[in-house]
């Protein structure tokens, strides 16, 4: 039987590290390669070596996809391609393809440059995988070889976050990265048609989460943020540089102008520009509001919001100030944060997910007094708040998904077991399908019950639909045909044709039955007897006596003759074609039981 | 020549009398004219290729066939159709048999049995679908006769098995628009085939071709449309077609649903995998509020707008639409309304926020959580959260529509609303804004609430702006907390905006008014007053203090303890106040003084009818006076004039009916004037110099005639008759005059002839109005008709002038409601010395805001017009989506006019005003006579009074200080 089997490398019931090896129907796709943020050692990547202990990877692999650019689903893709080595295509949108590339490089910086590790890649390695990219468009097919192809679906989340649907021949997988069902201030929401792929690979960070309406969220977040600045407070939003962070900068953005207010907004350079400006570029990968008002302004260009220095941090007076990372735990963020913890008038927002450990995990779980470097204490004045700006979807967000999507089976990944646990049982009691949930280097193994697609000739078509009544689409129809299968293809055709193109001379298989009959009269007598029988029997076909004694039900023929040895016993030979068989199985039936009682 | 035309003008009309009442006339045109139908067979006949046919075919459509030789056409037509081999000939042979049965006056009954029969032989499935499709063009002309629908219907039935698509979609058509609709008819066979129309649609819905299920559904919806009743059987069905793959499936069984929905309300259906039951309407809300998050926006905005109009659905369901059962990690969490809500409840709003308010609650079974099946749940929250603005549009009207019918949903829906004042689209942000005055009756705003609703008020939008301070005029304040903080964002608006300054005091008014008690105890705040000391007295032309009184004295109005805390200047600045801004403060009774007039609201209900009375009897008084001496009607019409227009002024409401009154008589009496001068018993080139009034009195009337015409709205046909009557008996004056005034006669010839026309086709506009007419001037002319056309222009011109003087004056009857058009340029305002300066040659562009009352369609008649100091006129057709509609009769014009000019070397003025532009041919009496038809005929007649088009001033002319300055080189 046919199976789709599914392993993941990384993100199996976990979050971080994105890698899900995929084999069906003897590809194998390798489905985004990213990194953990929590390992420093060498657990932050996947293990490729599961996939081939010796030899190339290029060799066992088909293609590799990416879904978006976030460090977790591409950060270990250098690594893979040039330092493991693999030659093949990578998979990617657009923007995915124009703002991986920074975050890369900005990463590699962080790795090699601060933390001042070695056998890291470089940027020429960078530059170098970027090059074995394909970029592909939304709703584009892709042939990747003969049979295998994708496609990419928009998934909102990030800018350039797609679902990929990987298909061969009839079997097809849907593998949606981090998708968002409700759209925010700069992007769309997912969307996939009915495509009833044989396994839906979903990810599920927020499997027991229902979340509040957006715009509430984004109320509180402008009211405090103006609020604070009313008050001459200074505001802090960490971010991470990209994704949610233009998000945030459209929202204050439009509220500045809306409300006409003058606190400047500032946000830490880098590669922020660089990214903004593939914001702008775009377009078609953002929302309606932005697509639809392009034209007169491009809402990426900012009015309001300016570039960082790092001396505004002293300046007296609101502002509000953007910074990296988004989780406290280092760079510029930390050291705003430390200037401006000590007043109580200041307000520091996380907008999203915080890791245990670092700074941000730690002032959320309400801890005010923090141990810094160099034993220092740091007290915490300031007012910490959370907006949950992520942009995954909730639980009905991503049932929402399944019902649009209708796959044969589904897959939890990139979320914790305990939650995939809960999503799990209502998947299968909600939407009757199977559901796994597959730990990291665990294979699942999914069975399909692919359609094979056959070439039939349209006169057989039009032949055998006119014998039926009108065509339903919901049932199954029996037809009668040839199957050739000759160069790896399927063809149904009529027999006559199928013997003409075989060069084979028609056989014809005949199926004769004796039947033992008690009868005492002559030979015609009973001829007649039987005809008659069979004549009120069945009434619906053409039952003949011919002159030389024998009768004709269609082409089933039935003759009589004496038994040698008893003359009480009449033998009727009974003989039809194999394309008779089922009239000429139930005449012996009807026949062995005898004949009634004659009346005469 | 002139008399050739003019006989032919006598003979057309009198030719289309006789058609009124025979037809005979019909087969002797067509005896004498060279036929169509033999022109057509022989060019088909010529034709060598089918390709050549077609073409023929092609330009044969272009032309109008008249209706006598249609059937003709048809049999030439089918007669080819048999000989024709190739199937695109006979595809447009089919489309064109449908055209032609199209044709106004022909009867298809004739061609039926024909255009079926070419059914029976046909092979091609496209010609196959193009026949039906002429059949049904037949059968919707012959609706009045079932049995040949019935036989239409069963030859539909027949072809329903085709294997084609279109075809079967054209069946189902055909079966949605002729089915049999009646109940009970007496015959079995028919009652039998009415059972069977539903149940053979009914069967499509399984079809395997997308595009057949939808035409079943909405054939279904077509019978529906047209009166059966559908059987509730369908409902099943129905429901699994929700799930189909194709979204103009889904959409229109998302229709069907709601009808049925709406026939069967109270019909209990069974709840799959469940023992329960509910009520039908409650299942459909569930399943189409299902479909808010369907995968199309298509089907979504479909899904939200029904939902509105479901208003028997049960409060427990419409309740879930807004509550999407949050939960976080599996514990229940709830809302920020929520905590809003308890927040405020629990009187500590706006004080500090405690660390994890938010934090979920109690555990959740997880059994008991319903991820998806849930129906109605939240479907609101994804539809006003939806991607496409279109469909968040049509789930806030929704939730207006809803609202307005549920109080507790209305008190529910509010957070949501509110929310939407904060979307990214302005249009979703106003309707929002627009629904939430809607259903202002039934909510009080609590105060976070009315926070956020005030920050909008800082929205740099005007349009925002004013629908906010209209929302505000109507809305409950529920602490007077909340009126004094709606008072400090106004002003705060006001500040930022000061061009909103009119719009803030009128909704600075109603809120007084609605709020006496709230405003009471703020009263010493505001006006800043102290028990010991004598404060400053504020500058009366701020706006801002203005703001302030005009809210304190519309609460005083109905709270007699207020004026007790208002300080000296207070008074005085009210009486200030009550005299200049007296729309916006009421008459209050105040200690120690009197009122100036009694007090108006005790005696609103029989105040208005004296002066309605006050109007008919000033009427009755000059209609039933007519044969007084000239001088006495002259008087008496004068005297009437004036006590219109001064009732008009008085009495707002009756303005409308007054000034159209006056206008009219004011008519009337020109033209007596006109009349009683002594010219006319002199030998014309004599007085030359005198005719002067009477040509001018024609031309007022000509311009006043058309200003009633098309400046006033809910003018009937009845007054346009008696308008046009007085046009014609002014173009008969200028007749007159020009008669009288001109040596010679050949240019009398052209006007004569010009006027007869007139007269004819103001005959054949108005023919049903003439009985009403007896002893008028038309009347009298009409009489006089076979004389006149007859006659040279010196006799005309006498007989005219004995008719006009002879003529009785037409009473005036009034329409229920009448408005005369107006307009008022806010800006600019015209008080500015500071000339707006621009370089010459380039283009300035000067902001325009009017408001405009009762004007209908003013995106097509209302022009600006800008004249410039040297006599050139310019004329500016805004955009349509410069006009805005607050309310019913009212828009608004808010637009830029873009001026230019060549240098001028000091400042000067401008004029800037605002034209009402008409086109007699779009007035009503045109479209009597406009059926347009193949009619060959019409033609030849002259059209009537060919497109006048002309501009009415209706506002008061703007002076805008302008200084082009020269180029610098």
């Amino acid at each position: 039987m046919p199976e789709i089997k599914v392993t993941p490398l990384g993100a199996g019931q976990d979050v971080g590290r994105s890698c899900i090896l995929v084999s069906i129907a003897g590809k194998n796709v390798m489905l985004d390669c990213g990194m953990h943020m929590g390992y420093n050692d060498d657990r932050r990547f996947p293990d490729f070596s599961y996939i081939t202990q010796n030899g190339r990877l290029t060799d066992f692999l088909d293609c590799v996809i990416i879904s978006h650019f976030h460090l977790d689903h591409c950060g270990a893709l250098p690594y893979f391609s040039e330092m493991v080595g693999y030659d093949g295509p990578i998979y990617m949108t657009h923007p995915t393809k124009a703002i991986c590339p920074i975050l890369l490089e900005d990463y590699r910086k962080i790795t090699v440059d601060k933390k001042g590790e070695t056998n890291f890649f470089t940027s020429q390695m960078i530059k170098d995988c970027m090059k074995k990219v394909v970029a592909v468009h939304l709703h584009q097919t892709v042939q990747v070889d003969e049979e295998l192809e994708i496609k990419a679906y928009y998934a909102g989340h990030v800018l350039g976050a797609a679902m990929f649907q990987i298909k061969v021949g009839c079997e097809s997988v849907v593998y949606t990265g981090d998708y968002n069902m409700t759209p925010d201030r700069h992007l769309g929401a997912a969307w996939i048609d009915k495509c009833r792929p044989d396994l839906l690979i979903t990810e599920s960070t927020y499997a027991t989460t229902i979340r509040d309406s957006k715009r509430c969220r984004e109320r509180d977040f402008l009211k405090k943020v103006h609020e604070t600045v009313e008050r001459g407070g200074k505001v802090l939003i960490p971010v991470f540089a990209l994704g949610r962070a233009q998000e945030l900068c459209i929202l204050l953005e439009t509220f500045w102008e809306r409300m006409n207010l003058k606190a400047p907004i500032y946000f830490s350079t880098g590669l922020t520009e660089k990214a903004n400006h593939y914001y702008k570029l775009f377009i078609t990968w953002t929302n309606q509001k932005i697509r639809k008002t392009f034209v007169q302004r491009n809402m990426f260009e900012f009015k309001h919001i300016k570039a960082f220095d790092r001396a505004f941090a002293d300046n007296p007076g609101p502002m509000v100030v953007f910074a990296t990372p988004g989780m406290l735990h280092a760079g510029q963020s930390l050291q705003i944060f430390r200037k401006w913890a000590g007043n109580e008038k200041n307000m520091v927002i996380m907008p999203g997910y915080c890791v245990q450990g670092t700074v941000g995990h730690k002032i959320l779980s309400g801890q005010r007094k923090l141990e810094m470097e160099g034993r220092q204490i740091l007290e915490v004045k300031m007012q910490v708040e959370y907006m949950s700006f992520s942009a995954h979807a909730d639980a009905k967000g991503i049932m929402q998904l399944i019902r649009q999507a209708e796959p044969r089976n589904v897959l939890l990944v990139h979320g914790e077991a305990k939650k995939m646990e809960f999503l799990k049982q209502k998947i299968e009691q909600e939407f009757h399908v199977n559901c796994f949930m597959p730990a990291n280097g665990e294979t699942t193994t999914i069975f399909t019950n692919p359609s094979i697609p056959v070439d039939i000739s349209l006169g057989l078509l039009k032949r055998e639909t006119a014998i039926g009544l009108l065509p339903d689409a919901k049932k199954p129809k029996l037809m009668h045909g040839t199957l050739i299968m000759k160069d790896n293809s399927f063809r149904l055709v009529s027999p006559e044709q199928a013997l003409k193109e075989l060069g084979l001379a028609e056989h014809q298989l005949r199926f004769t039955c004796r039947v033992h009959i008690q009868d005492p009269r002559k030979e015609h007598e009973t001829v007649l007897r039987v005809y008659n029988h069979l004549k009120g029997v069945l009434k619906d076909y053409s039952v003949q006596h011919l002159p030389d004694g024998s009768i004709t039900v269609e082409s089933i023929l039935i003759q009589a003759t004496a038994h040698s040895e008893d003359q009480g016993t009449k033998v009727l030979l009974v003989s039809w074609t194999y394309q008779d068989e089922e009239l000429g199985s139930y005449l012996t039936s009807l026949l062995k039981k005898g004949l009634p009682q004659s009346t005469s | 020549m002139a008399a050739h035309l003019k006989k032919r003008v006598y003979e057309e009309f009198t030719k289309v009398v006789q058609q009124q009442h025979e037809d005979l006339s019909a087969k002797k045109l067509r005896l004498t004219k060279p036929s169509k139908s033999a022109a057509l067979h022989v060019d088909l006949c010529k034709a060598t290729s089918p390709a050549d046919a077609l073409q023929y075919l092609l330009q044969f459509a272009r032309k109008p066939v008249e209706v006598e030789s249609v059937e003709g056409v048809v049999r030439i037509l089918l007669e080819h159709y048999y000989k024709e081999n190739d199937a695109s000939v006979r595809l447009k042979i089919a489309s064109l048999l449908g055209l032609l049965s199209k044709t106004a006056g022909f009867s298809p009954d004739c061609i039926m049995d024909d255009a079926i029969n070419t059914l029976q032989n046909e092979k091609s499935h496209q010609v196959l679908a193009q026949l039906l499709d002429t059949l049904l063009v037949i059968g919707t002309k012959l609706t009045e006769n079932p049995p040949v629908r019935m036989r239409l219907v069963e030859v539909a039935c027949k072809h329903l098995t085709d294997s084609s698509h279109g075809v079967r979609n054209k069946c189902l058509q055909l079966i949605g628009c002729l089915g049999p609709v009646e109940k009970g008819v007496a015959k079995e066979a028919e009652s039998q085939a009415a059972k069977d129309v539903q149940k053979i649609i009914g069967d499509h819905f399984n079809d395997q071709d997308p595009r057949v299920r939808t035409a079943a559904i909405k054939a279904m919806l077509q019978l529906h449309e047209r009166g059966l009743k559908l059987q509730q059987a369908i409902y099943g069905q129905a429901c699994k077609l929700l799930a189909d793959d194709y979204e103009q499936v889904r959409s229109a069984a998302v229709q069907l649903i709601w009808v049925l929905s709406q026939l069967y309300p109270e019909s209990i259906v069974p709840i799959p995998s469940s023992n329960e039951e509910i009520r039908l309407v409650d299942d459909a809300f569930g399943k189409i509020c299902h479909m808010v998050s369907d995968g199309s926006w298509v089907v979504r905005v479909q899904a939200a707008k029904l939902l509105g109009s479901m208003q028997q659905v049960s409060f427990h369901f419409l309740e879930q639409t807004l509550d999407k059962k949050l939960m976080s990690d599996l514990r229940r969490k709830r809302t920020a309304h929520e905590r809003a809500k308890e927040l405020y409840s629990s009187g500590e709003f706006s004080s500090g926020r405690k660390w994890g308010d938010d934090a979920p609650k109690e555990e959740i079974d997880t059994g008991a959580v319903n991820l998806i099946e849930s129906g109605a749940c939240g479907a609101f929250v994804h539809g006003l959260e939806d991607e496409m603005y279109e469909v968040r549009i049509a789930a806030v009207e929704a939730l207006c529509m809803l609202a307005q019918s549920s109080p507790a949903f209305a008190e529910k829906c509010l957070d949501f609303l509110v929310d939407m004042f904060n979307d990214e689209i302005e249009e979703v942000r106003l309707q929002s804004i627009h629904t939430m005055r809607k259903i202002s009756n039934n909510i009080t705003l609590r105060e976070d609430q009315l926070d956020t609703v005030l920050a909008v008020l800082e929205d740099s939008s005007r349009d925002i702006r004013e629908a906010l301070h209209e929302l505000l005029c109507c809305t409950n304040v529920s602490t007077k907390e909340g009126i004094h903080l709606a008072l400090v964002e106004l002003l705060k608006n006001l500040t930022k905006y000061p061009t909103d300054r009119e719009s803030i005091w009128k909704c600075l008014k109603f809120l007084g008014s609605r709020h006496p008690t709230l405003v009471l105890p703020l009263v010493p705040e505001l006006l800043s007053t102290h028990p010991f000391f004598d404060t400053p007295e504020p500058d009366m032309d701020d706006p801002a203090y203005i703001a302030v009184l005009v809210l304190i004295f519309n609460a005083a109005k109905s709270c007699p303890t207020m004026p007790a805390l208002f300080s000296d200047h207070t008074f005085r600045h009210y009486a200030y106040l009550r005299d200049s801004l007296s729309h916006l403060v009421p008459p209050l009774r105040l200690p120690g003084r009197k009122l100036v007039s009694p007090p108006v609201s005790p005696s609103i209900a029989p105040h208005e009818d004296p002066s309605q009375q006050f109007l008919h009897q000033s009427l009755e008084r000059v209609y039933n006076l007519q044969h007084l001496d000239p001088q006495g009607i002259q008087e008496l019409l004068e005297f009437t004039i004036r006590d219109l227009q001064r009732l008009g002024e008085l009495q707002s409401e009756l303005a409308g009916m007054a000034d159209f009154t006056a206008t009219y008589l004011q008519c009337q009496l020109l033209l007596i004037k006109a009349l009683q001068e002594k010219l006319w018993n002199v030998a014309a080139p004599l007085y030359l110099k005198q005719n002067a009034l009477a040509s001018a009195a024609a031309k007022q009337i000509l311009e006043e005639t058309y200003k009633m015409e098309f400046m006033y709205s809910g003018v009937e046909s009845r007054q346009v008759v008696i308008i046009h009557h007085m046009r014609l008996q002014a173009k008969a004056l200028q007749l007159i005059v020009t008669a009288r005034t001109t040596r010679g006669v050949e240019p009398l010839f052209g006007m004569c002839e010009k006027f007869l026309q007139e007269v004819d086709s103001f005959q054949r506009c108005f023919i049903s109005e003439l009985p009403h007419m007896q002893g008028s001037f038309v009347d009298k002319l009409l009489d006089l008709m076979p004389r006149l056309v007859t006659s040279k222009p010196s006799e005309v011109v006498k007989i005219l002038q004995t008719t006009l003087r002879q003529s009785t004056f037409l009473h005036l009857p009034l329409p229920e409601r009448l408005h005369k058009a107006s307009a008022n340029i806010i800006e600019p305002t015209g008080e500015s010395d500071n000339p707006l300066r621009f370089t010459s040659g380039l283009v300035v562009a000067l902001d325009v805001d009017a408001t405009l009352e009762h004007v209908q369609d003013p995106q097509g008649t209302v022009k600006v017009q800008v004249l410039y100091p040297d006599g050139q006129a310019q004329l500016i057709h805004p955009k349509p989506a410069d006009f805005r509609n607050p309310g019913p009769g009212r828009h608004r014009l808010i637009t830029q006019v873009y001026l230019s000019h060549t240098a001028w070397t000091e400042p000067c003025q401008i004029e800037v005003r605002l034209l009402l532009a008409y086109n007699s041919n779009r007035s009503k009496a045109a479209a009597k006579i406009a059926k347009s038809t193949w009619n060959e005929s019409l033609e030849a007649l002259p059209q009537p009074e060919n497109g006048i088009e002309g501009t009415i001033p209706f506002s008061k002319p703007v002076k805008v200080y302008i200084m082009p300055k020269p180029a610098r080189r």
